[in-house]
């Protein structure tokens, strides 16, 4: 840095510039150039015929979107090279947007090449008002403040205050029933202890010896699907909540972790879909590595580790729902999940 | 008729209305040429069409979250449950003509609304047209590109479509992460748990009534401050700090900026007729159970999703709560920090180098090689970030390891703009100092000429006056001194630390810059020029033309 070589200006001369005396004169403005428009009358003639069939030919493109509207059928397909669509909207769109690019190129060669071109000069005067102004609207302000008694009149002046800050309160409050308390339902999913495992797409039960090693399958709570019929919201709501995958790994690949010796059969485990950093459902399986990725923010968990981070943004494993078997030989919860699934939230702990 | 009266349906409304008087007072008002001053009109004019187009959409557009069952015309989702905002957008794209190309004018000039403000904004950031007396309209100008990204995003997430309700899903999860209130915030936003079946018509409310009402009265202030300050200009003959020079709004520019409202609106068109974007029948009806991969959200937030996505997976549980840092710090701390930054740095800008002074004239980027760096530093940050939000395409597209280029933007967040701003003054520095070049030595001609003892060198011609003193028409700047630590009579000055503070900040604004030569440097120059870098008037047959064709 060299600075201390620069001269210094003092603050209190409010700028950081010096006046020195300019090292070049200001020549003022260049002389005007006159366009071939301006000197020759035929070269004026053509750009005025130029612009005229610009603005005509915009006037005819804007019937023709008209025609093209009622005469091309909505559902007929334009193909050409790399270039395909809906006809109809090809069609209206290409007119209109041409019939609009040509009104403005016209009126810009118009203003470019025919109207006068010389440039001109306008003083510029400081944003403030000036003393007289401020002396008079300082007087104005004061005699009118004054005829209040705003500042004089102390009670009133409190009261004002009080009563326009409490009216805050009413504005806030009434907000109040845009949504439910969260209350416990972050903590709980329709998983329950005994529901069956079923295939999202076909709703169909899972028997262990349904799965090959090496399978991922994504899976729903069998009383997921009845809840469409009641309440479209609950579903929605319920599913973002209770969507898993169930995976099935050679059983000596499987670290389990204390305590979860026995939620898995023969290698078959199962974990809530849900990211536990912002709540995509996680969905890319990497067989050879029993890695699942979640396509949003590539956190990636291991699954045959109890799901937990190996790369990404997600801080947590994905919360894993202990499996039973059923009288049937179907896959059961044994409970709900032992903690909130998906993203976290301050409460939790 | 005399031109003492006006024609009777123009005398009726100024009987009433006055308008005479602001007439008389802008019709032949003077706003500069220049191609840079056109990116503003560029998003006032997306902001338009996307009020024309949007407003026909809802014509159509049912913002509801009730199921349906869709029997409309494209048969690969017909008999499929879906809600009534997806259904209405396959309605619109399939079944009302003209739909599908309102629908991508609107898409298309949302994203041509968010590009323009913010290359505008970039605009006035590097040529300095930020400063007094403009810093409250920059402020103006930041805020509606902080409301249209917004509003760009929840516009994104009417349709409801999978690729939208992905996007919301993200923003609900960042929503709860935040500290104490993220869960009540996220019930009380989308009216309990996610996704529930409130937040469409909450957003289309928002979408098409409270933001647009607030973008638009800010447009309205906007450009009444533009016609109040005058518009700025660059430096050059005969444009000073108290003039502005250029064509007068009656008749050339109402010609130019109208034309180019229908030229831009015409390419908005030709955009939605021939490109396709954001094909929701392809992304099938929201599931919150299913995402697709390489998922991408409109390009203006990018950068807040890469944000996220090159954050390391941190977080505390103490005290029976969590803090997710891993969502705190990129998506929650950063982005406001960066924006508050951005919003305020005519302010931070001011107070360093102590200026204040109204500026109308406008700042080469080189001349103010200390902000430029700055500039490109925020700009590299953000770009990186960006980078970050298509991770995971950039790993698929490149064949590159996605852990690597993670691992490698994590740190170059940091180090990258370091290296930018370092590496973008030095070149500023470097372009003065040719300037500087330019008025001392001259052009160099190309003519070699043999001295009678045998020596050769080049001959070099003065710049033209107009360019000499448009090369000279900048400031000097100097950094600021607080004077002395105690005054005549030993009192010490008040607030010395910050004073100090704000001295070196300004030693260091300065640093390096290259003054412009002053008058006698320049006749010196020209008086005594050495052997090698003569400076000639051109000789009759060394017309300007040939020594210069090799440039043009």
């Amino acid at each position: 840095m060299s600075d201390e070589k620069l001269p210094v200006v003092k603050a209190d001369e409010g700028h950081g510039a010096v006046e020195v005396a300019e090292p070049i004169a200001d020549p003022g403005i260049e002389p005007h150039e006159y366009r071939i428009t301006d000197i020759d009358p035929k070269a004026a003639d053509r750009v005025e015929r130029q612009v005229s069939a610009m603005f005509t030919l915009a006037g005819v493109l804007a019937l023709g979107s008209c025609v093209a509207y009622f005469a091309i059928p909505r559902d007929s397909v334009f193909e050409f090279g790399p270039l395909s669509g809906n006809a109809n909207n090809m069609a209206i769109g290409l007119c209109i947007g041409l019939a609009l690019f040509l009104i403005g190129a016209g009126a810009i060669q118009w203003a470019k090449k025919l109207m006068v071109d010389e440039e001109i000069s306008e003083d510029r005067h400081p944003a403030h008002s000036s003393p007289e102004q401020i002396q008079d609207i300082t007087e104005a302000f004061k005699q009118g403040a004054a005829e209040s008694g705003f500042g004089r009149r102390t009670l009133i002046r409190r009261g004002l205050f009080t009563g326009l800050g409490l009216l805050g309160l009413p504005a806030v409050v009434l907000l109040r029933d845009l949504g439910p308390l969260p209350g416990r339902t972050l903590y709980h999913t329709i998983w329950a202890k005994g529901i069956r495992v079923v295939n999202d797409v076909t709703a169909r039960p899972i028997k262990p010896a349904d799965m090959i090693v090496g399978q991922l399958v994504n899976a729903i709570p069998a009383n997921l699907p009845p809840l469409q019929e009641e309440s479209a919201v609950e579903y929605q709501n319920a599913r973002a909540k209770a969507a898993v995958i169930v995976v099935r790994i050679r059983p000596t690949e499987i670290r389990t972790k204390p305590g979860r010796e026995n939620w898995g059969i023969d290698g078959i485990l199962c974990y809530s879909k849900i990211c536990t950093h912002v709540g995509c459902p996680i969905s890319l399986y990497e067989q050879t590595t029993h890695h699942v990725l979640c396509p949003c923010h590539q956190s990636t968990f291991d699954l045959a580790d109890s799901a937990k981070v190996v790369f990404g943004p997600a801080a947590r494993p994905l919360p894993q729902l202990p499996l039973a078997v059923d009288s049937e030989g179907y896959l059961v919860a044994q409970s709900d999940f032992t903690e909130p699934v998906g993203p976290s939230f301050f409460e939790r702990g | 008729m005399s031109d003492k009266e006006f024609p009777a349906p123009v005398k009726y409304l100024d009987d009433r209305l006055g308008i005479g008087k602001i007439g008389r007072k802008n019709l032949r008002k003077v706003f500069p040429d220049h191609w840079s001053f056109m990116l503003g009109e560029i998003a006032l004019y997306s902001f338009i069409i996307l009020l024309l187009t949007g407003t026909f959409l809802t014509f159509w557009f049912k913002p509801s979250m009730a199921e349906v069952e869709y029997q409309g015309s494209y048969s690969l989702l017909k008999g499929l449950h879906m809600s009534e905002a997806y259904a209405s957008t396959l309605d619109i794209s399939f079944d009302v003509r003209g739909g599908l190309l309102m629908r991508q004018i609107h898409h298309w000039a949302a994203v041509l609304f968010i590009a323009a403000m913010m290359v505008h904004l970039l605009r006035i950031f590097f040529t300095g047209a930020f400063r007094k007396p403009r810093e409250l309209n920059w402020v103006i100008g930041f805020t509606m590109l902080f409301l249209g990204i917004i509003e760009g995003f929840i516009g994104y997430g009417l349709p409801d479509d999978l690729l939208s309700g992905t996007g919301l899903r993200i923003t609900q999860g960042m929503i709860q992460a935040s500290p104490v209130i993220g869960t009540y915030m996220n019930f009380f936003i989308f009216g309990g748990e996610f996704p529930g079946d409130d937040m469409v018509p909450r957003f289309f409310i928002v979408h098409v009534l409270l933001i647009p009402g607030i973008i638009l009265l800010l447009v309205s202030v906007h450009l009444f401050l533009v016609v109040y300050h005058k518009h700025t200009q660059y430096a050059g003959p005969g444009r000073t700090n108290n003039n502005v020079v250029g064509y007068p709004l009656w008749p050339v520019y109402t010609a130019k900026a109208g034309g180019f409202f229908f030229v831009v609106f015409g390419i908005t068109a030709l955009m939605g007729a021939l490109m396709q974007i954001n094909p929701v029948w392809l992304y099938g009806p929201y599931n919150p159970a299913e995402v697709t991969a390489g998922s991408q959200p409109d390009w203006y937030m990018g950068w807040l999703e890469g944000s996220v996505r090159i954050m390391p997976g941190f977080e505390s549980h103490f005290w029976g709560i969590t803090l997710s840092w891993n969502l705190i710090i990129p998506a929650l701390l950063i982005p406001p920090a960066f924006v508050t930054l951005v919003a305020l740095y005519p302010f931070i800008e001011a107070w360093i180098t102590g200026d204040k002074r109204e500026h109308h004239l406008l700042d080469r980027p080189r001349n103010m090689p200390t902000r430029t760096g700055i500039g490109v530093a925020f700009m590299t940050f953000y770009g990186l970030l960006w980078i970050g939000g298509g991770n995971d395409l950039i790993a698929t597209h490149f064949g590159v390891s996605l852990n690597n280029v993670t691992w490698f933007l994590r740190f170059a967040v940091f180090l990258g703009p370091v290296l930018a701003f370092w590496v973008t003054r030095r070149i500023a520095i470097s372009l003065q100092r040719a300037d500087n070049d330019r008025l001392l030595h001259g052009l160099e001609t190309g003519v070699i000429v043999r001295s009678p003892e045998g020596a050769y060198s080049e001959k070099h011609t003065p710049v033209g006056g107009y360019e000499a003193y448009t090369l000279t028409a900048r400031d000097r700047l100097l950094p600021l001194d607080i004077g002395p630590e105690t005054d005549d009579n030993g009192v010490r000055a008040p607030r010395r630390a910050l004073n100090k503070l704000r001295a070196k900040l300004s030693g260091f604004y300065f640093a390096d810059a290259v003054q412009k030569p002053t008058r006698e440097e320049l006749e010196e120059a020209q008086a005594h020029g050495h052997d090698a870098d003569e400076i000639h008037e051109l000789t009759e047959t060394e017309t300007y033309r040939e020594v210069t064709s090799d440039r043009s």
